[in-house]
């Protein structure tokens, strides 16, 4: 075993993926000599050679067309859409022609395509390239929505994606990509983790918080402080897949702490944590000890200037102060 | 062979480029087939329009009639296993790649049988099987996919090509742009096959381009490009023959207009005030089915009585798929969430 970032456990997934399967190509912009912009595919150029390594125009709605007509005649294509606030230049194709040609044809069709973008924010780099839209693309049936937290978790996740014959969104976290806090020991070896199954990442009885992405080293991290400070336990659950949901495992964790945070780093209004909080209100009321709270992104664009910007999207004291009103 | 002796390769001129008249070489059964063709396409989309009057279709539909020598002679130009993506006007497409009657009539009547077991309909039928990659509800909505297959074709070197079939509308799409420019950068094999039907909707092609012909915007790409008679099946079938053979050698897409004309309304609700009858009837004249039976007959391929005969089968099997879609069952409501994932 060795420690590797999250960048660097995406990138073998996408090696490993490759030598083993000839119809794995990558499509995207500035992902061949560059590396892509985060450096995810540096060095893949040079393994796999430009024909599978496929260097775009700037044109994301024909780079997901593309995919996805390659991805219904035999290959496995992954896409690599820079930022995430980049997907809505491909709506159309993700939301009308990829999700849907499955259905639409009556299951005789399959998409087996993974869209990798980064999203989030906390880069300073303002409203257009900061956004967490998972929601949006959740919301879609035909779709699965991947977000995973540390590295480990990013590469058998990302294995799954692409052995996947369903087309899933795959949003990496910009913040989490080299910083070293989060490194892990990974696996040398192919592993998969199932789309579908949460993760406990920490055991606690007194309250339950639900996360997503970078916002679950957050609640992680106000976990630990929590408990050094005023001993109280939070136990952390890490969804890894919004769609499919895995409910139960919030569901369990509630039977035990009857309370749950939800976190997550949109817009709080119509966020994906107004689901959760929907479907354990319906399935886990008898369990609540208090209503189901979220603390998640102000109901504005992510802005630029530091202070403004820390103020919109949740950190450590504002999941603590979430925490700490929800036990009373 | 033609008189005992080797035909000597006959040369055409169509837009500039110079082809073989490879038309002229085809079996006459091919030929005859190609009619036949036409005829199920007339008369499935009459079948479907008597359908839309007794309200006996759900949705909306869009009907090919008038446009029936562009799909039969593209898609005879091209080998049975190469793809094609089609239009929210697909009826023509799927027929002349060969899909079946019933099972396209009965997806109209969304019944179980249909072949998207009435979770497409007229909008949404494929066969993916045989290369049709689906008809499209959004209008260029098929070029990335179209061009994504053409991506297929060149990495496994399968020596397949693509038609992507869309219309006058769909050029003014900016993956029309995006699509066309990233095949001519990587010399995919594809035909965008721009159906210029006169009219997006209730929007004429004079009012939505300010270039005389669609075809000329090859150069912004860098591709070849012509403008074609649509209502001319022997011009359609030399051209896609010729650009089907380019693309295989690995020269890259090419951008066919094809001028044709749609003689009922934009779908089912159109009460077409944005045209005169006087220009319908001008483009009746020009019946694509008419001029080619006409040649087929002058040249003695077949005879007046053998066309009408024809045209009877087509009828006899045309009131079968009607019957069958009919008589098939509707969905089970319990399927309504099966087929959503793999």
């Amino acid at each position: 075993m060795r420690e590797l970032t999250y960048l660097e456990a995406i990138r073998e997934a996408m090696q490993q993926k490759m030598r083993e399967d000839s119809n794995v190509y990558l499509i995207g912009e500035d992902i061949a000599e560059y590396g892509g912009a985060f450096g995810v595919t540096v060095g893949m150029l040079d393994e796999f050679g430009k024909e599978r390594i496929k260097n775009t125009p700037i044109s994301e709605e024909a780079i997901i067309g593309i995919a996805t007509g390659s991805a219904v005649t035999g290959m496995r294509p992954i896409a690599e859409i820079m930022f995430s606030d980049f997907i809505t230049i491909a709506m159309d194709q993700i939301v009308n022609q990829t999700a849907k040609i499955r259905y639409m044809f009556g299951g005789k069709a399959k998409v087996p395509l993974v869209i990798r973008t980064a999203g989030g924010g906390g880069t300073g780099a303002a409203a257009q390239h900061s956004q967490s839209l998972e929601a949006l693309v959740a919301h879609i049936p035909g779709l699965k929505v991947v977000m995973p937290s540390c590295p480990y978790d990013a590469k058998g996740l990302l294995i799954s994606s692409i052995n996947d014959d369903n087309p899933v969104i795959f949003i990496e976290h910009k913040l989490l990509y080299k910083n070293r806090k989060y490194i892990q020991n990974v696996p040398r070896r192919m592993y998969e983790i199932p789309l579908g199954k949460g993760d406990l990442k920490r055991e606690g009885s007194d309250i339950s918080i639900v996360a997503t992405s970078y916002m679950v080293q957050k609640s992680l991290e106000a976990a630990e402080k929590l408990s050094k400070e005023k001993d109280i336990e939070c136990e952390v659950i890490d969804i890894r897949t919004l769609r499919p949901l895995d409910i139960d495992i919030i569901l369990d964790s509630i039977k035990k702490t009857g309370r749950l945070l939800c976190v997550e780093e949109a817009p709080i209004f119509g966020g994906f944590m107004g689901e959760v909080a929907a479907q354990v209100s319906e399935k886990g009321f008898d369990w609540l000890d208090a209503p189901v709270t979220r603390v998640a992104g102000r109901n504005c664009p992510v802005p630029y200037s530091l202070v403004l910007e820390q103020e919109m999207i949740p950190g450590v004291e504002r999941i603590e102060k979430g925490i700490l009103d929800l036990l009373g | 062979m033609v008189n005992g002796l080797k035909a000597k390769k006959l040369y055409i001129n169509i837009g500039g480029y110079k082809m073989e008249d490879k038309f002229r070489g085809l079996d006459d059964s091919i030929k005859i087939e190609m009619l036949r063709k036409m005829y199920e396409i007339r008369h499935f989309e009459n079948e479907t329009e008597q359908f839309i009057i007794r309200g006996m279709i759900h949705g909306t539909c869009h009907l090919y009639i008038g446009e029936e020598a562009t799909a039969v002679g593209a898609i005879f130009a091209i080998n049975d296993d190469d793809y094609i993506t089609s239009t929210h006007r697909g009826h023509g497409h799927c027929i002349a790649k060969g899909a079946d009657l019933n099972i396209m009539m009965a997806e109209l009547l969304g019944k179980k049988t249909g072949y998207c077991k009435g979770k497409g309909g007229s909008m949404h039928i494929a066969d993916v099987d045989s290369g049709n990659l689906g008809a499209n509800g959004v209008v260029g909505g098929g070029i990335g996919i179209a061009t994504g297959a053409a991506l297929t074709c060149k990495m496994k070197k399968n020596g397949k090509t693509v038609i992507c079939f869309f219309g006058d509308g769909a050029a003014n799409q900016g993956i029309f742009h995006s699509s066309i420019n990233m095949a001519s950068i990587w010399d995919l094999p594809i035909i965008y096959l721009c159906e210029n039907n006169v009219y997006g909707m209730s929007t004429s092609v004079k009012e939505a381009f300010n270039i005389e012909r669609i075809s000329d915007r090859k150069c912004a790409y860098g591709i070849e490009g012509l403008t074609i008679d649509g209502n001319n099946l022997v011009e359609v079938f030399n051209t896609v023959s010729h650009f089907s053979g380019e693309c295989r050698a690995g020269r890259g897409p090419v951008l066919i207009e094809s001028l044709t004309y749609r003689w009922s309304g934009h779908s089912k609700s159109d009460a077409q005030v944005y045209r005169t009858r006087e220009e319908i009837r001008q483009w009746m004249k020009k019946d694509p089915i008419e001029k080619y039976k006409r040649i087929l007959i002058d040249q003695k391929i077949l005879t007046e009585k053998e066309d009408k005969d024809l045209e009877k089968e087509v009828a006899v099997q045309l009131d079968k798929a009607a019957k069958f879609a009919m008589e098939s069952p509707f969905p089970e409501p319990s399927e309504v969430e099966e087929d959503v994932y793999a």
